[in-house]
């Protein structure tokens, strides 16, 4: 008796630890309704012919962020027209580093033309269900029957540099295969980038 | 004639804090193992994280304060290889850093980053304390005082 109680004990643990670290890969995702840069609210409802999206999350000031984001351009340029658009995120907080305010991601996305929708996330709600740890993060989504599905989550390449010449295109690899109606052999993969700037107290 | 030993030390001494040495996890492996009771404080940093910038006076402290300790502070930078000379090495000369700065020199980092700690996303700032016995790693920031109770309650 004693050990079943261990046992729930240890499942219970487990599945509020499973809670708190976001999506993992095959996990189904909450939609939501974001700030764009244009002041309007953004969901992933409002993409009516999407087969799926390569959702971002990234900032105004990190400097990997910064490395990758002609690379995020790319990805839209290449990719919304065959239904995987990108849906950008910053998931930083203005009152902790004053270059993250909502103003500064106006003024990023204008300068860059982002042909994308840049979001604010207010409080870090939508950063917290994904389970988004640092900039640049990115997952790539398909839209199912059942919802949105977490198929890929991870770097944009294994290439922050632009100089490996064994450079692998983790995100264009993944909705390829996707495309073609598989699962990405690749699902996950790790880089070094920006800690997330929470907000303060 | 103890003078000018001390002169002589303290230079010696100079130059090799002005040093950034390049480190495999190897390396790092073989370090820690030779180090018997010796507690590592490893904080992974870069000279383009500002929160890793800000935070290195608490790493600076905490070797102060653990100077007579079997306890080591390495600041191992996660800059790109090619800045070393450009950015890492002029930036421990002016920030007069005392403690071992290294450049850590993996050419994979979806290798390294699990190598170092399994659930490590990859952000930085981010230190590991590791001896022997025990290896706590943390991705976050640190104050001074936290730095020290962690390492105070490292069991």
């Amino acid at each position: 008796m004693k050990n079943l109680f261990l046992i729930g004990f240890m499942l219970i643990s487990s599945f509020a630890v499973a809670q708190s670290e976001g999506y993992k890969i095959g996990d189904l995702v909450k939609d939501f309704a974001l700030k764009n840069v244009d002041s309007k609210m953004v969901s992933l409802a409002n993409y009516k012919d999407a087969k799926g999206y390569i959702v971002v999350f990234t900032c105004n000031t990190c400097p990997v962020a910064k490395g990758y984001q002609e690379r995020v351009s790319a990805l839209n340029a290449s990719y919304a027209s065959k239904g995987y658009p990108v849906v950008a995120i910053n998931p930083n907080d203005a009152g902790a580093v004053p270059d993250e305010s909502f103003e500064k991601m106006q003024a990023l996305a204008k300068e860059k033309n982002f042909s994308f929708p840049y979001l604010l996330d207010p409080n870090h709600v939508v950063t917290k269900q994904f389970g988004a740890l640092k900039t640049p993060h990115v997952f790539v989504l398909s839209k199912t029957d059942k919802g949105n599905v977490v198929e890929y989550i991870g770097s944009i390449d294994n290439d922050a540099e632009g100089e490996n010449p064994d450079k692998v295109n983790y995100v264009q690899n993944a909705i390829s295969e996707l495309s073609a109606g598989k699962k990405p052999t690749i699902s996950s993969t790790k880089a070094v980038g920006c800690s997330i700037k929470w907000k303060k107290g | 004639m103890r003078i000018f030993f001390i002169i002589c030390f303290s230079l010696i001494t100079y130059s090799v804090n002005a040093q950034v040495k390049l480190l495999t996890l190897d390396d790092l492996d073989k370090r820690i193992a030779q180090g018997k009771d010796t507690t590592y404080v490893i904080n992974f940093w870069a000279t383009w994280c500002s929160p890793c910038v800000a935070e290195l006076p608490n790493f600076e402290k905490l070797r102060l304060a653990n100077l007579k300790k079997p306890v080591k502070v390495l600041l191992v930078s996660l800059d790109f290889k090619s800045k070393l000379q450009k950015k890492v090495i002029p930036f421990a000369q002016k920030n007069n850093i005392k403690a071992e700065v290294f450049l850590l020199n993996e050419p994979d980092q979806q290798q390294y980053i699990e190598r170092i700690d399994k659930k490590w996303s990859g952000a930085i700032p981010a230190t590991l304390f590791v001896n022997m016995k025990v290896r706590r790693f943390y991705e976050k920031e640190f104050t001074e005082q936290e730095l020290k109770n962690t390492l105070l309650n490292l069991k």
